[in-house]
């Protein structure tokens, strides 16, 4: 063994110091989930869900599409928090997979029957734009201080699994509280919002996940 | 002194029969580095130490699978070993010490080859420079510049043995690796590491 790392473990040793073991991902996971839920029952005390409720139930693509950006939230956030922990298979990358492609193809066919139905309605739907973006900034920054806690080899890959965690309990917590029908545009604007969040907390998360 | 002699035969012949062991059945040795992991994070500083002794064969196995250059490979052993001290946290004892360890030396790997990569894309190195052509004429380190010796200080330990051993003594680069115990690969990334840094520092580029 080279002298010089002689010298590296005997100073690695003089530095020891007890350390307080992190805890597992599902835990991480669920922590993360929870500060979600507290999001939106904020949102709910402030806004109510009943037009939510309302545009979710006028038809079954929309629930699916609810249940899909869930189900993506949950395993994207679940996949980040295991690819942040050395040791642990890149494949955790593909769990959110079908949960993204259910949301994707119940959003995508709900696009289609309202455009078939009611046409493009010309709107610009910046306000559902505004409000993923904003529900995701709380859920970024938690996200984000508690991957940095852990040790991600892989920053850009964990950083985008973040930002589609993100960007998925955002449209959950939105479809909630949307009022109005399911247009097109609405819609389309959605996935957009999604694909921002997504696209800047890759670019950013995985500078400041970068250990 | 007897019993002095017979205790330390008896701890050698343990050791040499746990490393038997080990290599009879790698998920017991696997458990034992898992535990000494475990004891690590509790601040046991003879477990520490061992885990990082054993550790290193295999670091050393991990890059040379990835295909770092021999002479780097003391950068790889050295950067993992400091990443595992930062990264010890993470480890948890019901779950296999060697696959953690692995990833973080194959992670180390590729940045030791991205780096050398970018080095190669970046400069025309004169392999013999260093050996044939030492500077005749040193500048003694009392004469320097008290912020450049300033900067000298405040490298870490690999690059400043470089800058004193390659640029203040004005060694060559065989000279060097015998008295710092680097090896001359080492030495020569250590060295364009150093004078980047010190050229940003001193250049005010670097707070």
């Amino acid at each position: 063994m080279a002298r010089s790392t002689e010298n590296l473990i005997r100073e690695l040793g003089d530095g020891l110091t007890p350390v307080r073991r992190i805890a597992a991902p599902n835990c991480l996971a669920l922590l993360w989930l929870g500060f979600s839920v507290l999001i939106a029952a904020g949102l709910a005390v402030v806004f109510g869900v009943q037009a939510g409720l309302a545009r979710l139930g006028s038809t079954p693509d929309m629930w699916l599409a609810a249940l899909g950006s869930l189900l993506t939230a949950v395993l994207a956030a679940k996949a980040a928090f295991e690819l942040a922990m050395p040791g642990r298979s890149r494949f955790w990358a593909l769990l959110p997979v079908p949960a993204l492609l259910l949301w994707i193809g119940a959003s995508g066919m709900g696009c289609l029957r309202t455009w078939a139905t009611a046409g493009w309605d010309g709107g610009v739907h910046t306000e559902c734009l505004i409000s993923i973006v904003g529900i995701s900034v709380p859920l970024a920054l938690a996200m984000i201080v508690m991957l940095r806690r852990a040790f991600p080899l892989h920053p850009a890959l964990t950083a985008m699994l973040a930002g589609l965690a993100c960007a998925a309990a955002s449209a959950t917590v939105l479809s909630l509280f949307h009022p109005g029908d399911a247009a097109a545009a609405d819609l389309a604007f959605h996935a957009l919002a999604v694909m921002v969040v997504t696209a800047i907390l890759t670019i950013s998360g995985q500078r400041l996940l970068r250990r | 002194m007897q019993a002095g002699i017979l205790s330390l035969e008896s701890s050698a012949l343990r050791a040499m029969g746990t490393s038997c062991v080990d290599r009879r059945d790698p998920d017991q040795a696997d458990r034992r580095l898992g535990g000494l992991m475990a004891s690590a994070q509790a601040g046991d500083r003879a477990a520490y130490d061992t885990l990082l002794r054993e550790s290193v064969p295999i670091i050393r196995a991990a890059a040379r699978g990835r295909g770092v250059a021999p002479d780097a490979v003391d950068d790889v052993i050295q950067e993992t070993l400091l990443t595992i001290h930062r990264a010890r946290h993470t480890y948890d004892p019901g779950r296999s010490f060697r696959a953690w360890l692995r990833t973080i030396a194959e992670r180390r790997a590729i940045d030791q080859l991205r780096r050398q990569g970018r080095l190669r894309s970046r400069e025309v190195h004169d392999e013999a420079a260093y050996e044939t052509h030492p500077d005749t004429t040193p500048e003694p380190a009392a004469e320097l510049d008290a912020g450049l010796c300033q900067a000298i200080d405040g490298l870490p330990e690999g690059q400043r043995q470089a800058v004193e051993e390659l640029t203040l003594k004005d060694r060559s680069l065989a000279e060097a690796a015998q008295a710092t115990g680097r090896s001359s690969g080492a030495l020569k990334v250590n060295l364009h590491r150093a004078l980047k840094t010190l050229r940003a520092r001193l250049s005010g580029e670097e707070g």
